[in-house]
């Protein structure tokens, strides 16, 4: 199962750089990383997708993202219940000749044409990982030639884990932001 | 102490802030982006001694050394460019071995970062692999409040190297100062500060239920200042210790209980110790490769408690039955009144068995026509009664120190354990020298070694440092061919090593230097080393082909040593031989 962690880091030149160079340099492969704004000023959030099997080498990869300086909070939340998306843009040396064939593709999958000229469309959409996968492979027959994929974005469904108020740790029944203990990691 | 200055430069904002965190000598080296901190200097030569270095890797080394042997963080200064990508190598050495450092850099001016501009280098990109954390300073506004966090990141925690880059007309600006005092504000940085209470009865429980445990010390020990807390815990239960390189000193070696130290170049008993164990109390190590041998075979019966600050090492290499995420006195203090008293009289005898089975192999047993490495070691531990602080190099008389000098106290060893950087000693022992006033300073290098650094001999001689230095001449590269005698045919590729003449070398610096080919030379040639104030450098010339005994190949477990040759004269006869 992939490795899907919700991070939070100080937002400071550099700290992408720092986040990248740990993954290298500890020899973890990111699928995907996305970076923004968060709801608190001064914070960015990643969601960080890796795709390491070995469950220690899972914890290890955890507890370096968590030693940076710049990470203020991480969350593996791999095996919880989470909301996830990928927004996709495609384009095809396709035109108008094709619209319904392209369209049936599109309401398939719920995407949108945003635009389109006579030899090339671009379509969108955002969905899970593997909807977007699908969407794909149904495209393939109309040429696709540019694919921007913007990698997961995820957010855990119930109720609101902040963790900037003015203590990273939040309520015991809550998240556990910070290791209290290491043998509690799980996943 | 604190009021607020009005107009000062960022350069003289250095200063301060370093004065404010109670630095009194810093190590450096000029240059164009960092000369108005030079410049200020000046004001501040009544707070701080600059010593100036030859190269700014011996920079790094010295404040490492330093830190090492006092335990407070050292400083080293440089200019942009080469100065700081020299500084690369310190970094990196005091990363793995967890010495708090901060280093100063000059940058090039903020409006040509970016630039390729005249000895640009992006160093705060370039240092992040090797330091804990690094800044680049870009508002004069926040240059006191980096330093200091700088310091703070250094020393708490699992102490390491912090950079501060600081652009040349930041240091040039002004502005307003007081050295800020309220809380850092790190919302990410969160050495722990709680222990669970359930895991310290575990522990307990744990230690309390073992027959055959060993306790494996580590740097933790003297970092956490937790060398009376291990001991509590190995007199009341028992526990034998076995120590890491860099553990050697947080326990008294001549305590019946300390074994000695563990790994590649561990003495026997020690490693089967481990191997047998049927608990194993890690406390602040790493369970480097250097130490474990393979992870297959790792002392595969014993329970394993880890007790370590760092998070991301518990259960990097070796998966443990309880992990205590914890600073390790805080854990021994609390753990200790817990644990039963047991004497484990089976176990105690069956390593002294052990023990005794491999004492007769000792080398300094061994007679010899040439000096041997071990000899020497042997000589100058006890022409310093044990007292000495040591400061050895990387290769086999690094080990050869490690077997047979006994350390006592806490801080009487520095050496390069992580990074094994060639070099170090020399400027080490300069910056330890700054601490340790009143101590005996000697330095071990090889031949090799010593002329990695060669060029701070210029420092010592211009600080007058009272440091001894010992070289140990065996014209070669001496691990490194011990590996190519043992796993490459003995085809001695680049091994064979040639060196000035160490004594005149020594003369043209006007450091008192003698040369030692006899064992019975050591001592009286040490006591006119001694009786010098200031450097003295002695060479001894070893036997070319001596070997450093035991050894764990790479790669296979640790019971599955090379031994010493049994023979009497055949300590360069090699005869391999591996025990169970
Ligand atoms: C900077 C650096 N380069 C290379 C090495 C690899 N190396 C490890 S030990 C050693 C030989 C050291 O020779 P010497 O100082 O003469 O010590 P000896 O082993 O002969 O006692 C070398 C080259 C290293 N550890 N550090
Ligand atoms: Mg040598």
């Amino acid at each position: 199962m992939k490795q899907t962690l919700i991070t939070l880091v100080e937002d400071k030149p550099g700290v992408l750089n720092r986040v990248a160079s740990l993954f290298r340099r500890r020899n973890f492969n990111i699928e995907s990383l996305s970076v923004g704004k968060s709801e608190t000023p001064g914070v960015s959030r990643m969601t960080i997708v890796a795709n390491e099997p070995d469950s220690h080498k899972r914890g290890n990869l955890y507890f370096n993202l968590l030693k940076l300086v710049n990470v203020i909070a991480v969350k593996d939340v791999s095996s919880l219940p989470c909301i996830s998306r990928e927004t996709i843009l495609v384009k095809m040396a396709t035109g108008p000749d094709q619209l319904n064939d392209l369209n049936e593709v599109v309401k398939k999958f719920g995407a949108r044409i945003v635009d389109m000229g006579s030899e090339s469309t671009i379509i969108e959409a955002m969905d899970e990982e593997s909807a977007i996968n699908n969407m794909v492979d149904a495209l393939q027959p109309f040429q696709i030639t540019e694919i921007m994929r913007t990698g997961k974005i995820t957010m855990r469904k119930g109720k609101t884990h902040n963790v900037f108020s003015n203590n990273i740790n939040s309520e015991p029944d809550d998240l556990s932001w910070t290791p209290d203990h290491i043998t509690a990691y799980q996943n | 102490m604190n009021q607020t200055q009005k107009n000062i430069t960022g350069a003289e904002i250095i200063w301060e802030s370093l004065v404010q965190e109670g630095v009194d000598v810093v190590f450096g080296y000029p240059g164009g982006a960092i000369l108005p901190a030079y410049d200020a200097l000046n004001k501040y030569r009544d707070k701080i001694h600059h010593v100036l270095v030859r190269h700014e890797q011996g920079a790094t080394h010295m404040a490492d050394g330093y830190a090492r042997s006092s335990g407070k963080v050292g400083v080293a200064i440089g200019t942009s460019g080469p100065g700081a990508t020299n500084m690369i190598t310190g970094m990196a050495t005091a990363i793995l071995d967890s010495s708090p450092m901060v280093c100063i850099t000059g940058q090039v001016p903020s409006n040509v970062i970016g630039s390729d501009a005249f000895q640009e280098v992006d160093i705060t990109g370039a240092s992040i692999p090797v330091t804990k954390h690094s800044y680049l300073v870009t508002d004069i506004k926040d240059l006191a409040s980096t330093i200091r966090e700088a310091f703070f990141v250094a020393r708490t925690g699992r102490p390491g190297p912090v950079l501060v880059d600081v652009p040349k007309d930041i240091q040039n600006e002004s502005t307003e100062f007081i050295y800020p005092t309220e809380p850092i504000n790190l919302p990410g940085y969160h050495p722990p500060t709680e222990t669970n209470e359930s895991h310290l009865q575990e522990f307990a429980d744990m230690v309390n239920e073992a027959n055959k445990p060993v306790i494996l010390a580590g740097h933790g020990v003297l970092l956490s200042r937790a060398c009376k807390e291990v001991m509590d815990l190995a007199e009341k239960a028992s526990i034998p210790i076995a120590t890491t390189l860099l553990g050697i000193g947080g326990v008294p070696d001549s305590h019946p209980l300390v074994l000695g130290m563990m790994g590649m170049h561990g003495e026997s008993w020690v490693n089967h110790a481990i191997q047998d164990a049927d608990l194993l109390i890690a406390c602040g190590m790493r369970f480097d490769d250097r130490v474990t041998g393979t992870l297959k075979t790792y002392s595969p019966n014993s329970k394993k408690i880890h007790i370590e600050i760092d998070a991301s090492e518990i259960n990097k290499n070796v998966l443990v039955d309880l992990a205590v995420h914890a600073d390790l006195g805080t854990v021994l203090r609390q753990v200790n009144p817990r644990i039963e008293s047991s004497k484990k009289a089976d176990w105690l005898q069956t390593i002294a068995r052990w023990h005794n089975e491999s004492q007769s192999r000792d080398i300094i047993n061994l007679k010899s026509e040439q000096l041997m490495g071990a000899q020497i070691i042997r000589e100058i531990w006890e022409g310093t009664g044990g007292k000495a602080l040591i400061v050895s190099d990387v290769g086999q008389h690094q080990m050869l120190e490690a077997q047979y000098y006994q350390h006592d106290e806490p801080r009487t060893l520095l050496t390069s354990g992580g990074l094994g950087t060639m070099g170090f000693s020399l400027p080490a022992a300069i910056g330890a020298s700054f601490h340790e006033k009143d101590r005996e300073i000697w330095v071990i290098a090889g031949d090799g070694s010593i002329q990695m650094m060669l060029m701070e001999l210029a420092t010592a001689m211009q600080e007058n440092v009272n440091i001894n230095i010992a070289i140990i001449n065996n014209g070669y590269l001496g691990m490194v061919r011990q590996w190519q005698q043992l796993f490459y045919d003995a085809r001695y590729a680049e091994t064979p090593i040639s060196s000035p003449d160490f004594v005149k070398l020594a003369g043209a610096y006007n450091i008192p230097a003698y040369r030692v080919k006899t064992l019975e030379n050591i001592i009286p040639t040490m006591k006119k080393a001694q009786a010098t104030k200031g450097p003295s450098l002695i060479e001894f010339i070893v036997e070319e082909h001596g070997m450093v005994y035991p050894m764990v190949p790479a790669g296979v477990g640790l019971h599955e040593m090379i031994q010493r040759p049994r023979s009497e004269n055949g300590q360069s006869k090699n005869q391999e031989e591996t025990v169970e």
